[in-house]
C-alpha cells in the first residue's frame, strides 16, 4: 500500500535533458533519483528531455535505486505528454509538483490508472510523490496526503512558497517551522514518508548540515537534493543511533521468532509491533546497513510473509 | 515519416551529439565525432536504426557527437527527426 | 623484434642504441661506474658571467650533433628552451638533441627548427603538438619518454650524455650559485637539474634575477655551473605555477576520491610515520584532503609528502600533520612560498626522488602514492603517455618511479571519458607495469590486485564496490560499447623507457 518500508532518505533531482547526468544515475549513492522534467527544462526542449529520460531508463535494467520523474504541473499543456512518454519505460513512479488540492491527486492517479490499463502492468504500479508548493496547499495538507493509495511521500518546497508567503527565505528555517509540522503530521496520519525541501546554496555545506539536523529533529524521513555532493552529509545526519540499531534488530527477531512459533500477533516487550512499527524497523536497518553499521541483510519476505498491509 | 523541414536537437556538451536534419532527394549520414576511430562504426549503426524504425528513407543527417552513448544517440535523433517532419 | 615480459614488441635497435626489454620492476641491476665529466679549472679573477646567450653556446662548445639539457620548472610558461633553439639555429649549429625533464605546448615554436633539422631527437616526454604530429608522421623527430627517476639514472649511468645543459635559474649570482625560490620566475626548486649540474659536460645557468654574490638559499652550487647568462624573462609566471590547486567539485571525482580514502584507511598504513604523495589533479587533491581529515580526526602525525608539491600539502606540513615535505617540483604559488621560508619543506632532486641505481630514493619510502591514468588493464597496466586516438602527449613524470616505491599504489580514473572505456582488455601505451599496481579506484567499482584483494570483504563492508578487474571491464563496455582498436604501422616513432633503463613500450605511428 504505502510502502512505507522503502528507504527514501535522498532524492536526488537530474535534469531530464542532460546525458551527462542521466548516465551518472547508476552511480550516483542516493536512495532515490528523481528525473526533472519540469524546472530543468526549457519549453523548447520538453520533446528532447522526454525521448532522452525515457531511453535511459529503459535502458536502466539493473536499477539500484528508485527512479521517479517529476513530470510538469497539471496547469500546464506538457503533463499529458509526460506521462504518455516516460511511463512505458517503467519509473517507479511520478513526482508531481505544486499539488494543491486532493482532486490534483486524484486526476493523476486516474491518469495512472488510464496508462497501467493501456500498458498492461498491475494497477497501482505506478507510486506518487506529491510537491506541496503553497500555502493553500499546505492547508489542504491533511486531505493531499489521504487522498490516493499510490502517495508513497510528500515533500515540501520551500522556493515557491516562501514567494507565496512574500517572506524571505531564511536559512535557519524558523519561519518554516509550522508548515514543516503541519506536512509532517499529515504524513504520520496517513502513514506515508515527509520529505523536505531542496537546499540551493550547494557552496554553504554548513547551513545545509543545520538544516538537515533540524529536520531530523522535526522527524522527517528524507530530503529533496539538487547535487550529489549533498547526499553523503544527510545520510550520515539521519543515521540511527544505535539504540534505534538494537531495537530494530529486536523486532525482526521477534517477528521471526512468532513466525516459527506459528502466531500471527508479535509483540515485544510487552507491547504489540504493528504494521509501522516494522516498517520503521526496516527502515532502521536498511539506513544502518548502508552506513556500515549492521551486516546483516534484511529479508524482507520474511519480514512481510505475514504482515503485508 | 517524411522529412519536410530543416530541424535539429541535442547540445554541443560532452556526453552528448548535435543532429542536424534536413529534407533530401536520398539519404545521407555524416558523422563527426570526438571518439571517431573508436566508435565511428557504432554511432553510424545506431543512426542508421532509428532511421529504419521510424521510416525515414530520404533525409540529410549530420551529427556531430562528444562521446554520447547509444541511448542519447537514440532520444537526440529521433528528437530531430520528430521536429523535421 | 623480441617480446617483453609484458607482452610488447621491442626491436633490438633503435636509433642506434641496443634496446633492452622489460623484464621486471625489481631486479635488473646497473653495472660499471658513474659517468664522468671533464675537470676544469677556474682561477681567482675568471670570469663566468657572459653577456649574452650565444656567447654562452659559443663558449660551451657545442657542436653538431651534441645534446643538451634543460628543466621543466617553468612548465608552460618557459621560455629558455625556446630563447637556447633560436639562438644555436642563428649560430648554424644543426642535428642536436633534446635531453629536458619534459616539453610542453609552449614549446611548439621549436617544430620549424625540428623540421630544418636544428633539432633531431628529443629524449624525453612531450606534451603537445611535437609528439601528436610525430605519432602522425607529419613531423620526422625520435622521442624517448623516461620518467624522473630514469632520467637521473640515464644521466648517471651514461645512457644520455648532455654536453650542455642550460639550467633556467630564477635567482642566480655571478659565479653560478643557482636559488629557485626566488625571483619573479620563482618556481621553488630545480630538482631536475641536479642531475644536468653532476653530468653534463658543461653547465650554463640561465637566468633573469642576477643578485649579488652570493645568491641564496643554494639550490645548486657555484662548482657545478661554468657558465651564467642574463636574459630578459625565463617565463610567464601566470603559466609557471597555478595560482592554486583546487580539489574537484565534479560528483564523480569525489566519489572516487572517497572510495580511494577509504582504501588508505583499511589498509592499516595509516598511523603515525604516514608517508604519501598525490597528483595534482582535481580528484586526487580530493584524496589528499579526505586522508587530511582522518589524519586530523585520528591525531595522526605523518613523516612526509613527496613529489610535485601544491598547497595541500604546505598546509598539512604547516599543520604539522606532516613533517617534512620532499619536492621535486612545486605546483602553485603556496608550494613556491613554503619552499623559501621553511627548512622542513626540502628540494628533492630527480635522483634522490625516485633513481632506482643508487643508495636509496625517497620512493622507496613511501607508504601511498595516488596516481591518474589515461587507461588501465585487466592486468593493472596503466597508460599515461598517449591519447585514446593513438598519439603520443604526455610524460610519465614520477607515475612508474611511485607506482614501483609505494608500498600501496593507487590508480583514480573515471570508468568513461567521454564514452572512452578506461578499463579495457589492453592499453595502448604500457607507461606502468601492473605488477607495481595495487589498485584501480573508478567510480563504477574498485579492483585490487595481488595481496591487497585481501581488502575486499572490510572494503565491501563499508560500501565500496569492489569488483574484478575483467567484471569492471565488461561492465564498462557494456555501457560504451567494445572500441575499435586505433591501427598502427609498423614505424616506430619513440620509446617509453622504464625506471631501470629497459623499454616497456614503443610508440608506433598511428594510420590515418
Amino acid at each position: 500500500m504505502t510502502q512505507s518500508h522503502r528507504l527514501r532518505r535522498s532524492l536526488l533531482y537530474v535534469p531530464g535533458n542532460m546525458p551527462s547526468m542521466l548516465q551518472n544515475i547508476p552511480v550516483f549513492q542516493c536512495d532515490v533519483c528523481v528525473i526533472d522534467l519540469e524546472d530543468a527544462v526549457p519549453r523548447s526542449e520538453k520533446d528532447a528531455a522526454r525521448l532522452l529520460s525515457r531511453r535511459f531508463i529503459e535502458g536502466y535494467t539493473q536499477r539500484n535505486k528508485e527512479i521517479y520523474v517529476r513530470i510538469n504541473g497539471l496547469d500546464t499543456p506538457y503533463f499529458r505528454d509526460d506521462l504518455a512518454q516516460i511511463l512505458p519505460a517503467l519509473p517507479d513512479g511520478v513526482r508531481l509538483p505544486k499539488c494543491e488540492t486532493p482532486s490534483d491527486l486524484r486526476r493523476l492517479d486516474d491518469l495512472l490508472t488510464e496508462f497501467e490499463e493501456y500498458l498492461g502492468c498491475e494497477i497501482g504500479r505506478f507510486k506518487i510523490i506529491a510537491s506541496v508548493e503553497s500555502a493553500q496547499a499546505i492547508l489542504n495538507v491533511n486531505e493531499i496526503a489521504r487522498a490516493s493509495e499510490r502517495l508513497v511521500a510528500l515533500g515540501f518546497s520551500v522556493e515557491d512558497f516562501t514567494a507565496n508567503l512574500q517572506i524571505d527565505r531564511p536559512k535557519t528555517g524558523e519561519h518554516l517551522v509550522v508548515p514543516r509540522q503541519l506536512l509532517l503530521m499529515a504524513c504520520r496520519a496517513a502513514g506515508i514518508q515527509a520529505i523536505d525541501t531542496v537546499w540551493a546554496d550547494t557552496l554553504d555545506q554548513e547551513g545545509y548540515r543545520r538544516e538537515c539536523e533540524h529536520i531530523k529533529v522535526l522527524g522527517f524521513d528524507g530530503k529533496s537534493l539538487i547535487n550529489p555532493r549533498q547526499i553523503d552529509i544527510l545520510h550520515e545526519v539521519l543515521a540511527p543511533k544505535p539504540e534505534e540499531v538494537d531495537y530494530a534488530l529486536q523486532v525482526v527477531d521477534a517477528i521471526k521468532g512468532a513466525r516459527e512459533q506459528g502466531t500471527g500477533v508479535v509483540s515485544l516487550g510487552g507491547k504489540m509491533v504493528d504494521a509501522p512499527v516494522v516498517a520503521r524497523a526496516v527502515r532502521v536497518l536498511l539506513a544502518a546497513k548502508s552506513l556500515g553499521l549492521v551486516d546483516t541483510d534484511i529479508d524482507e519476505s520474511v519480514i512481510y510473509g505475514d504482515m503485508a498491509s | 515519416m517524411r522529412i519536410n523541414k530543416k530541424a535539429q536537437a541535442g547540445t554541443m556538451q560532452s556526453s552528448d551529439l548535435m543532429v542536424f536534419i534536413e529534407p533530401a532527394d536520398d539519404l545521407v549520414i555524416e558523422v563527426e565525432s570526438t571518439v571517431q576511430k573508436q566508435f565511428g562504426h557504432l554511432i553510424e549503426a545506431r543512426i542508421k536504426q532509428v532511421l529504419k524504425r521510424l521510416a525515414v528513407e530520404r533525409c540529410r543527417i549530420a551529427v556531430s557527437d562528444r562521446g554520447a552513448l547509444d541511448y542519447a544517440i537514440d532520444a537526440r535523433v529521433e528528437t530531430a527527426l520528430r521536429r523535421a517532419s | 623484434m623480441s617480446k617483453n615480459s609484458l607482452g610488447r614488441e621491442i626491436p633490438e635497435t633503435w636509433g642506434g642504441r641496443a634496446l633492452r626489454p622489460y623484464r621486471d620492476p625489481f631486479s635488473i641491476q646497473p653495472e660499471g661506474p658513474r659517468a664522468a665529466r671533464p675537470i676544469q679549472r677556474v682561477n681567482p679573477g675568471d670570469k663566468k658571467l657572459l653577456g649574452s646567450l650565444r656567447e654562452a653556446i659559443e663558449a660551451s662548445g657545442l657542436r653538431d650533433g651534441m645534446t643538451i639539457g634543460a628543466h621543466h620548472h617553468l612548465r608552460n610558461g618557459d621560455l629558455v628552451l625556446n630563447s637556447v633553439v633560436r639562438e644555436i639555429a642563428a649560430l648554424g649549429i644543426r642535428d642536436i638533441g633534446i635531453a629536458s625533464s619534459s616539453v610542453h605546448p609552449v614549446h611548439e615554436a621549436l617544430i620549424p627548427f625540428i623540421r630544418d633539422g636544428v633539432i633531431t631527437r628529443i629524449e624525453c616526454g612531450v606534451n603537445g603538438q611535437i609528439s601528436r604530429m610525430a605519432s602522425t608522421g607529419q613531423l620526422d623527430i625520435p622521442i624517448i619518454t623516461r620518467t624522473h627517476g630514469g632520467r637521473a639514472r640515464a644521466m648517471m649511468c651514461g645512457d644520455i650524455k648532455v654536453d650542455v645543459a642550460f639550467v633556467g635559474a630564477p635567482t642566480c649570482d655571478d659565479y653560478g650559485n643557482i636559488c629557485a625560490s626566488r625571483g619573479p620566475s620563482a618556481c621553488g626548486v630545480v630538482g631536475y637539474s641536479h642531475s644536468d649540474a653532476d653530468y653534463a659536460d658543461c653547465v650554463v645557468a640561465v637566468t633573469d634575477n642576477l643578485v649579488p654574490y652570493p645568491a641564496h638559499p643554494i639550490s645548486i652550487p657555484q662548482t657545478k655551473v661554468d657558465y651564467v647568462v642574463k636574459i630578459d624573462s625565463l617565463g610567464n609566471p601566470a603559466k609557471i605555477v597555478s595560482t592554486t590547486t583546487r580539489v574537484t567539485t565534479d560528483p564523480i571525482g569525489l566519489q572516487i576520491a572517497k572510495y580511494a580514502s577509504i582504501v588508505i584507511e583499511l589498509s592499516g598504513l595509516l598511523k603515525n610515520g604516514f608517508s604519501f604523495q598525490t597528483g595534482s589533479g582535481g580528484a586526487s587533491l580530493a584524496v589528499a584532503a579526505n586522508v587530511r581529515d582522518m589524519m586530523r580526526k585520528q591525531g595522526i602525525t605523518g613523516s612526509f609528502g613527496a613529489g610535485g608539491i601544491t598547497g595541500y600539502f604546505v598546509d598539512m606540513l604547516e599543520e604539522g600533520l606532516l613533517q617534512a615535505l620532499f619536492d621535486v617540483q612545486s605546483f602553485d604559488l603556496k608550494a613556491v612560498a613554503s619552499v623559501a621560508r621553511n627548512p622542513a619543506h626540502i628540494e628533492m632532486s630527480a635522483d634522490m626522488y625516485a633513481n632506482p641505481f643508487n643508495a636509496g630514493c625517497v620512493v622507496n619510502k613511501l607508504d601511498c602514492v595516488v596516481l591518474g591514468a589515461r587507461e588501465v588493464d585487466i592486468h593493472f597496466n596503466v597508460n599515461v603517455n598517449t591519447e585514446s586516438d593513438g598519439t603520443l602527449n604526455g610524460n610519465t613524470g614520477g607515475h612508474a618511479d611511485t607506482a614501483a616505491g609505494a608500498r600501496l599504489a593507487i590508480v583514480v580514473a573515471p570508468a568513461i571519458r567521454a564514452r572512452l572505456p578506461i578499463v579495457r582488455d589492453e592499453v595502448t601505451t604500457i607507461s606502468t607495469p601492473g605488477q607495481t599496481i595495487d589498485v584501480v579506484v573508478t567510480e563504477r567499482g574498485v579492483a585490487l590486485n595481488g595481496p591487497y584483494q585481501a581488502l575486499e570483504p572490510e572494503l565491501k563492508r563499508r560500501g565500496v564496490p569492489v569488483k574484478s578487474i575483467t567484471q569492471l571491464r565488461d561492465e564498462i563496455y557494456a555501457i560504451t560499447g567494445a572500441p575499435r582498436p586505433i591501427e598502427f604501422t609498423d614505424r616506430i616513432v619513440g620509446l617509453i623507457e622504464y625506471r631501470d633503463g629497459t623499454i616497456t613500450d614503443v610508440i608506433r605511428q598511428v594510420k590515418i
